[in-house]
């Protein structure tokens, strides 16, 4: 299986383990991602603040690379899947603002016909096949260890544009953690705002929300909190130090990005997935997976 | 026979509130409003709520049914029973209880008031009415179909660490006045929209666009306010700066510059909001997370410039 790979800004900067451990997952999966290296940042739903015209056309193009490919994209990043879905849902909507995106794309050599698919990582998984491959390829099950999705607002609302069943109660990740082994865990925060998108606007509404959702997390029992989301990531990870001391309680738990748990099972060591790079430590999973 | 399990709350009798069960047979095709009156005139006259219209005209009946808020009488109650044919049935969140299913909409009604909900219009009233064309009366015509019914306000992810937040109901109503073309304070609701509280504590979640029983769709109202501000030129806060620098990285690269964007977001001589982002930065740094120092862009970055100059960005 191939695919164009939209990176993201953030596994390509603050996150760079992310991209790593999607290298090792994909390697491990037999899947081809081609990075999109022409293509811009998704806006996440800022640039459009300023100008939607921009950002939709910004996106189009991004579309247009992979159809010159023939391929369906690839995100790592529940805010750059649910940018480019809304993207994608505004062309497909009207025939006249398609073509008016296409004509600003003309001069640059890219039109977009709606040709390309655009799938989370999680949901090429979450599919028949992705789960056929997954369990095939498992070298190293991650049993005994009690995981908690966190999935990324973006990659669920709005829900018509969510490629999650059922977006308020989703079960995609949950079922990747069973075939990977884990148990997981369901809890009422794991569909929530991790509250980055306020982190430079309200920081104690900000740190509140992530704290909120690892407490939660904590409470049901949880080993570890699995995102695909780097900017969640950045959330409940980079700034787990100050939400306790916020939050004055310990709400200590590891955070990992999804693509590092598929490939822990894969057999990868956690130094090769960039595990030692995160601020709160992972040491506890080499732990219970050793003890198991 | 389905279950309803029914968060119940008399403070004159019992200070928690406490669930209780009730068994129903759900008939095709009625709404959970019709479930809740049954329950009320059959197997117990004290479960109290609040009804009128049952034509989701009204918006008086909003309440949180396994754990999302929607309006009791839009929603058939066999299309919300979950697998364990149970419906979970408790009151709005974000405002306090008063009994049962009822809450207090005193902030709900206080925020509304406050983003000025009426026309303040540019010149003194004419003969007739004001007519507006069809592209003007577009701009609002979604956040009027607004029916303050509260389950956005319910369900809003700032408003449940954040009080203070106007919320997605008066910001999508704010956005029936800032868009509108004959209201002449524009300028000013956007300057009062932009303050600590407003527009730009929205987190994004999108849970108002969820729960929304109209097309008012509040998220989408607030960013078309945000556009309205950067217009405006309403650019001395968190919220615009951190717009402008995230769009003028995308301008010269391509892409994101992480390391300029928390910088400029607090702006240059904001010193307590510099020093805040000394903790992180320093974590990140020790661990090798910063974003690389030199910052590359993406391929093909002239065709991103050009798409900016076409549109006149």
């Amino acid at each position: 299986m191939k695919f164009a790979l939209f990176t993201g800004c953030v596994a390509k900067g603050a996150t760079r383990e992310l991209m790593l451990s999607t290298t090792k997952a994909a390697e491990g999966l037999g899947f081809e991602f081609i990075e999109m290296k022409s293509a811009s940042c998704c806006g996440a739903g800022v640039v459009s603040e300023k100008s939607p015209l921009l950002a939709d056309a910004l996106n189009a193009r991004s579309f247009s690379i992979a159809e010159k490919q023939g391929l369906d994209i690839v995100t790592i990043c529940s805010t750059c899947q649910g940018t480019l879905k809304k993207t994608e849902a505004h062309l497909n909507e009207d025939a006249e603002y398609k073509k008016k995106v296409n004509d600003i794309l003309k001069e640059g050599g890219h039109q977009y016909s709606g040709k390309t698919r655009i799938k989370h990582f999680a949901n090429i998984l979450a599919t028949e096949e992705g789960m056929a491959r997954l369990k095939e390829r498992i070298k190293r099950p991650l049993t005994g260890l009690k995981v908690a999705a966190f999935y990324g607002c973006y990659v669920l609302r709005p829900s018509e544009n969510s490629d999650f069943e059922n977006p308020d109660n989703p079960t995609g990740m949950e079922d990747i953690f069973a075939a990977l082994g884990a148990t997981p865990v369901y809890y009422p925060s794991r569909i929530k705002c991790c509250g980055f998108p306020i982190v430079m606007m309200n920081k104690p509404a900000s740190l509140d929300m992530s704290g909120n959702a690892l407490l939660d997390a904590i409470d049901h029992g949880a080993d570890v909190v699995a995102t695909g989301c780097p900017l969640c990531h950045l959330s409940l990870d980079s700034y787990q130090p100050e939400i306790e001391i916020l939050q004055k309680k310990n709400n200590s738990i590891p955070v990992l990005h999804l693509p590092q748990l598929v490939a822990l099972a894969l057999g990868y060591s956690p130094s090769e997935l960039g595990m030692d790079r995160h601020i709160v430590s992972t040491l506890k999973i080499n732990e219970i997976l050793a003890t198991t | 026979m389905a279950t309803f399990r029914i968060k119940r709350f008399n403070p004159e009798k019992q200070p928690e509130p406490y669930f209780e069960e009730f068994q129903l047979d759900i008939q095709p095709g009625v709404t959970l409003l019709d479930c809740m009156n049954q329950i009320k005139w059959t197997l117990d006259g004290s479960f109290t709520y609040r009804m009128s219209c049952r034509s989701a005209i009204c918006g008086s009946c909003a309440v949180k049914a396994n754990g999302h808020a929607l309006l009791a009488c839009q929603r058939q109650a066999e299309h919300i029973v979950d697998n364990d044919e149970t419906i979970t049935l408790e009151p709005l969140g974000n405002m306090k209880p008063i009994k049962d299913l009822v809450v207090d909409f005193t902030p709900f009604w206080d925020k509304v008031n406050k983003i000025k909900p009426y026309l303040e219009p540019k010149e003194a009233p004419p003969e007739k009415e004001r007519p507006q064309s069809q592209e003007e009366f577009l701009r609002i015509d979604d956040s009027s179909t607004c029916i303050m019914c509260g389950a956005c306000y319910s369900d809003c992810n700032t408003l449940e660490v954040d009080e203070n937040f106007l919320g997605p109901a008066a910001l999508a109503k704010a956005q029936r006045f800032v868009g509108d073309s004959r209201d002449s304070q524009t300028f000013e609701r956007v300057k009062e929209l932009s303050e600590p509280g407003g527009i730009w504590d929205c987190t994004h979640c999108g849970e108002c666009v969820e729960r929304c029983p109209k097309p008012a769709r509040p998220f989408d109202r607030i960013k078309e306010i945000m556009t309205v501000a950067l217009e405006q030129g309403v650019h001395n806060n968190n919220g615009a700066r951190h717009a402008l620098s995230f769009f003028n990285s995308v301008k010269r690269s391509g892409n994101l510059n992480e390391n300029r964007i928390p910088v400029e977001s607090m702006g240059f001589f904001n010193i307590s909001g510099l020093l805040s982002l000394l903790p992180i930065g320093l974590r990140m740094f020790f661990k090798g997370k910063v974003p690389p120092i030199i910052h590359h862009s993406i391929d093909e970055v002239d065709d991103v410039k050009r798409i900016f100059k076409e549109l006149d960005q």
